[in-house]
Parts: structure tokens; sequence; C-alpha cells
């Protein structure tokens, strides 16, 4: 009990036996599935909770425990698990939230015909991003990473026979896998300068003093950066992927073809986390490097960009997707401007009410029978009273209504702006503007107003819309609990914050009064004009967007999300045609050499034949052709396309190479 | 050393094994037949890592690591050969090496 990082790791394998015993049963044992994932993660959210407070009540003291994975011609390769406030505190918020989305899956996928599969991987996903937060070494968190990669294409491909959703999940793994060859790359370069990847370990970790001196102290080739800098942009660009920063956020809108609990897993607990944890856990050497003003430029830019999209979208999860990448922005851009506290607590408040809000959004599209298109709904405040009243909660959440847990946490990252990068402030500032706008949008359509759907089967028996129904309890009591954590539990950020990461922040002790209250100002005039729009007179059926008319073309390259996709398309399309092009020019070329070694031997023989008689030309001249011809066709017959051919070739080859070697000797 | 056969009785070891692999690639016309040859010149290359490791002083673990990633890859590799033939053998209803001559471009 008093070493938490010896048994820390079971969080991570009490989940992954679920998941293989899952696999192992019989198809179709539901219960015996759901009750293996959730019994399996209750038993991992109490380890965790015992960390938690074991590591609380030794004052925040960081447990490791590393032992040799194999030892290799440059020495051994450690691997370990840490147990400190970061990935205590971490563990037990993805714990706790995922448990709650494997209740609401119960009852959410109850009418699928994989619902074992289903949790089996549900499990797989958990263990994967449980076992990345207690790793100790860089390498054996990157396994994790790519853990949650794999788990996560499985699950947003879950319903593949779906086109759309086989795309999102290959474009979620592609998208995020060139991210993570940056990330590959500053692992190499970090190992090659360190020869260790384990972050703590008795003051020779990469994180540790000794190498930190190291790092920051030296200068790299990268434009007279400091080697901390230069390998920490690296490694920025996994997060980048992971956490869908601006040119690589694609994935995450279109992850929610996936079913509702796994929207919610993903953009709550289990991977977009995974990023800024990282970043988070790799602080101590990011800090004070050049590094942090790219991060703090990116996240601030991503947070606007995203905001001004969700502004015009009319898919209910959609609107959360691009939220999510906002909020993601805050979080980099609190990283960026040193206070990788107010990231942490951001993180974790934005875990529990993003849960609760794709949760709700699951309970809506469910009692709406599928429908998820915030235009063809409306007035389901009164058809889905528990759902509007938990979606109220994480609705004042996000929007950082003063005195939620929402408020507090973006307070403490606009306190850090305002105190590391003073320019940025006014982008942050508008982003949190637009924040509480869409959702005021996206609640007023939903909820307000009367039902918006047309009149789909005039005839037969279901003449009008069926009216909404509340989900079951099952779906609900998930959606209560995760409404408690939006009040201020967290009211103390600050000093929460402080202790999660450490006191390498205490210069952010003093909280700027003036920063609360324009946020708070911000939030409520961002609500105010979000109601004026579309809470003052509820849309009807058929009526155009207020804001659509307001804007005009700008709303069109809002809702077509400034083209991202078009213009990536256009230029992997360019690419691809060029190098076509460079092919061909290839082949014409090789074309040109044969065909100039057949005029050359036309030529030869041309020549031979005027020097023994003029009178022979044209005779040598055919004969030099059919040289060339027998040439071209000797050519052309190497490449018949016959595997067994070419291999018969190449063994040919072996063998003249082999016999070369030994008679050169 | 001892109780062990001269380190040329193991490379003429292998270099046999070799050649019983590569004359499977080259002349056998089933697919999976030519997978396994490429199978088994690989397993000459193993023989060859693990002796070559026994007979250097001090050399760790170094020569079974390896002789264990080049299974782990040729597990792999043929993991995706088998994909490729069962696609090859739903495409043209058979599995010859002889079938498939699509590496030429152009028609058919």
């Amino acid at each position: 009990m008093d070493y938490p990082a010896q048994w820390i790791w079971l969080t991570s394998v009490l989940p992954l036996l679920a998941s293989a015993v899952i696999v192992a049963l019989p198809r179709g044992s539901r219960q015996a599935a759901a009750g293996l994932a959730i019994g399996s993660l209750a038993l991992s959210t109490v380890l965790a909770l015992v960390a938690l407070v074991s590591v609380m009540m030794s004052g925040g003291v960081r447990s490791v425990w590393n032992f040799e994975w194999f030892r290799t011609g440059g020495g051994p390769v450690e691997i370990g698990f840490v147990c400190d406030p970061l990935s205590a505190g971490m563990l037990t918020m993805v714990c706790f939230v995922s448990l709650l989305i494997f209740i609401y899956s119960v009852g959410y996928m109850d009418t699928d015909a994989r619902f074992d599969t289903f949790f089996a991987k549900l499990a797989f996903f958990v263990s994967a991003m449980a076992g990345l937060v207690v790793s100790n070494s860089l390498l054996l968190l990157f396994v994790y990473w790519e853990l949650v990669g794999l788990a996560s294409y499985l699950l947003i491909g879950f319903w593949f026979s779906r086109p759309s959703a086989e795309a999102a999940a290959k474009k979620a793994f592609i998208t995020t896998r060139i991210g993570d060859v940056g990330l590959l790359l500053g692992m190499v370069w970090l190992y090659h300068e360190t020869g260790t990847l384990v972050f703590f370990s008795e003051g020779q970790g990469v994180l540790e003093e000794a190498n930190l001196k190291l790092l920051q102290g030296m200068q790299s080739t990268f434009f007279g950066w400091s080697l901390a800098g230069a390998i920490g942009l690296l490694l920025f660009c996994g997060p980048v992927g992971k956490s869908g920063q601006f040119p690589l956020h694609v994935w995450l809108p279109d992850a929610m073809e996936g079913p509702t609990p796994v929207s919610a897993l993903i953009h709550a607990a289990t991977m977009v986390a995974a990023g800024v944890f990282l970043m988070v856990r790799l602080y101590p050497m990011l800090a004070g490097s050049e590094v942090l003003a790219i991060v703090a430029w990116l996240g601030a830019f991503t947070a606007l960009f995203a905001a001004l999209i969700a502004v015009a979208q009319n898919d209910i999860k959609r609107i959360l997707a691009y939220s999510t990448v906002s909020q993601l922005g805050f979080m980099m851009l609190a990283i960026g401007c040193g206070n990788p506290g107010a990231a942490m607590l951001h993180l974790l408040t934005h875990a529990f009410f993003k849960a609760l809000l794709f949760l709700g959004a699951g309970s809506v599209i469910h009692g709406c029978h599928e429908e998820q298109d915030v235009m063809r709904m409306g007035g389901l405040r009164r058809d889905m009273p528990v759902t509007w009243w938990t979606y109220c909660a994480g609705y004042v959440a996000l929007s950082g209504v003063p005195l939620t847990s929402g408020f507090f946490s973006k307070d403490a990252v606009l306190a850090s702006v305002s105190g590391a990068q003073t320019v940025l402030l006014p982008v942050a500032l508008a982003a949190a503007f637009l924040t509480a706008f869409y959702m005021t949008r996206q609640v007023c359509l939903v909820f307000f107003g009367a039902r918006r759907v047309e009149e789909k089967h005039g005839h037969g028996g279901h003449g009008h819309a069926h009216a909404a129904h509340e989900s079951p309890w099952l779906m609900l009591v998930p959606l209560i609990v995760l409404s408690i954590f939006c009040v201020p539990v967290f009211g103390s950020g600050s000093g929460l914050s402080a202790w999660v990461v450490g006191s390498h922040d205490s210069h952010h002790g003093g909280h700027a009064v003036w920063v609360m209250v324009i946020s708070g100002m911000i939030a409520l005039s961002g609500i105010a004009c979000g109601w004026w729009f579309y809470g003052r007179t509820p849309l009807r059926a058929g009526d155009a967007d207020p804001v659509q008319r307001l804007l005009g073309i700008v709303h069109i390259v809002l809702r077509r999300r400034f083209f991202v996709d078009q213009i990536y398309a256009l230029m992997l399309g360019a690419l691809l045609r060029g190098m076509q092009g460079i092919v061909s020019v290839l082949e014409t070329l090789f074309a040109a050499v044969t065909d100039f070694l057949g005029v050359a031997g036309c030529r030869a023989g041309g020549m031979l034949g005027m020097a023994a008689d003029e009178r022979v030309i044209n005779p040598a001249f055919d004969a030099g052709c059919k040289v060339a011809d027998w040439k071209g066709r000797c050519v052309s017959s190497m490449r018949t396309g016959y595997l067994a051919i070419y291999t018969r070739v190449a063994a040919a080859g072996l063998f003249a190479l082999a016999l070369l070697y030994m008679l050169w000797r | 050393m001892s109780g062990m056969a001269a380190p040329s009785e193991y490379f003429i070891l292998s270099a046999l094994i070799f050649g019983v692999g590569l004359a499977g690639v080259l002349s056998r016309r089933n697919l999976i037949a030519v997978l396994a040859g490429v199978e088994i010149m690989l397993a000459a290359a193993n023989i060859n890592f693990v002796v070559l490791w026994r007979m250097t002083p001090d050399a760790g673990q170094t020569g079974q690591m390896f002789a264990l990633f080049s299974m782990a890859v040729a597990a792999a590799e043929i993991a995706v050969g088998l994909a490729l033939v069962i696609q090859i053998y739903r495409h043209f209803r058979s599995s010859s090496i002889e079938k498939p001559h699509l590496l030429k471009d152009g028609e058919e």
C-alpha cells in the first residue's frame, strides 16, 4: 500500500483481461460481457482512488517502479510505472468517467447485435489509456499511445458496414499517425542525447535535474534552438495529431461516426486527453524553451478556428466535436503560456462536462429516433425532462457561466494567458464568447420552441412524427452523476492544479480578479447574444438560420468548415498527380534511351553498309531496324508481369552476384 | 564450445536449407507453397544469426534478439502475404503463380 507504483499498472491490466475474456466468450453472451467490462473497470476505479488517496496522504510524493525490459547492444532498455499526483489524478478521472460511459452503453447499445464485441473493444480502449497515464517511460507510453489509436480505429469504425464510418475510422488512424511520426523521431533524438527514455529514475530520468540541464543547455542544429526546444517541437507533433490541433484536427469531427458512447470516450477521457496529458507530463523539459510560443499560438488559433466552425454546424454531435477541438486549443494555450496546471484543470473539468454533453446528445438522438440534425429537433424540454436538466448543467459549465466548474478552469487558462502571452488574450476571449454563443444556439434549437419535423410518411400507419421519448434509467443515471461534477467541486482550482503538476508553477498563485470578471461577462454576453438570435423567437420548420442571413457567404465558409477537407483532398490529388508525372517522365526517358540504342544500332548498321557498298544502304537499314525491333522486343518481353519469371530473374541475379563475389576474392 | 560441431557444418546446413527454400520459391506454382519457401529461407538466415552469436564471445543476447526479431517480422510478413493470396484467389479463383500477371501495366 505504501508503494502505489508497484500495483498501479493493475488498473490497466484488469480491463485488458476482461476484454480478452469477453472475446473468448461465445457470441451473444451479453450479460457476461457487460458485467465483466463494468466489473473490471469498477475495480480499476477503486484502485485508482486508493492510489490517489495514498498520494494525497503522502503529500504528493512520487513513487516509481522501473525494471529492465530487455538488453541490447546499446545497453538495457528500461520501462516502468509511476504514481504521482498527475498520473493518479488523471487515472481516477479516466476510470471514473469511463465507468459511467460503460453503464450508459448498456442502455444505449441494447438493441445492437454485436453488444459483446462492443464491450470488449471499450474495455481495451480504456485499458490502453490507463496504461498510457501510468507509464514512466516515453517508450512504454508510446506503445500505449498507439494502442489507444488502434482502439479508436476499431471503435469509430464499429458500424463498419456504413462506408462513412469506415472512412472516418481510417481517417482518424492515418491522421493521428502523421503526428506520431514526429513523436517517434523526437523519441529517437531524445534517446540519442540522453541514453534513456525513462521519465523518473533516481536522478537519471529524462525529466530530472541532470538531463534537463543537458537538454536545455545545449544548442541544436535547428535554428540554434536549445535541444529541449527542438526535441520538444518534434514530440509536440504527436499531441497535435492526437489532440486535434489545427492542421491535423480533421479526424476528430468525423470520429462521431462511431456509436455515441465512443464519441463520449474519445472526446472526454481516453483519446484526445492523451495529447494534452503528454504535454503536461513533458512540461519540465519544455519549460522555458522556444517551443512554448508555438504551442501557445497554435492552441489559440485552434480554439478560435474551431469555435467559429461550431457556430455554423447543424449536426448535434458535430457541434460538440468542434467544441472539443476548441477546448483542446484552450488547454494547449495554457501549456504554451507556462501553466500546465491550468491545462490539467481544464482537462479534468472538460472531461466531465463533455462526457455529460455527449451522453446527453446520445440520449437526445435515441429519444428522437436516430435524428441528429438540430434543425429537425426542438421542444424536447417537455418530452425529456431529465436529459434537459442534466444537459443544462453541462451547457452552463462549457459556456463558463460563473461558479460552474468550467468557469473556474477556463478562468485559470485565461489568467495564465494574461500573465504570459497577453497578445493572445483577445483571441482566447473571442473563442470563449463563441463557445457560449454556439452552445446557447444548440440548446435553444434542441430543447426550446416546437418540434420541427416535416411529414416524412404522408400515408401509411404513422402519419405524424414519433413523439420523442425519455431514455431508460440506465442511461439517465450516468447523466445525473456527471452533472453533479459540473458544480464547483473544483472550486479551489488553482491549488488543485498546482498540486497535480508539482510546485513549479507557483508564480501563478495570484489570481487576477479582473480576468475573472471579464471571463464571466464574456460568457454571459455570449449566452445573451445566442438567446437574442435563437431563443427570443423560436425557429419554425423551414426557417433559415438567423445568423446565416446576417453573415451571408461567411456562413457558408464556416458551415463547410473552412474547406480544410477539400483543400487536403486537392493537395493530395496534386501530390499523386505529381508523382504520376514523375513516373511517366522516367518511363519516357527509359523508352528514349532504349530507342536511342536501337537507332544508334541502326545508324551503325547503316554506316557499315555505306562503307561496304552504297547500294546496300537500304538492306542494311532494314537489317538495322530489325536489330532495333528485336532489341525492343527483348526489353519489352522482360516485362511480362509474371511473378514466377521475376523471381527467377532475381534468383539468377543473386547467383551471378555470388559467383562474382567468389571469383573476385 | 565442447559438444559443438565445427562452424562450417552449421553454415553448410543453413546454406542447404536456404537452397531448399529458394528451390521452393522458384519451382512451385502454388502461391502458398512459394510463401512457405520464403519462410524456409528466413529460417536459414536465423540459423546463421544464432550460430554467429554463439561463436562470438561477450555478445550478450544480441544474436537471439535478432533471430526473435526476424521471426516476428516474418510472422507479420506472412500475415500480409496470406491476405494477398486470399485476395488473389477471390479475384482469379485460383492461387497459382501463373495467373496474376497484373504486375504488367496496361490492359487485362
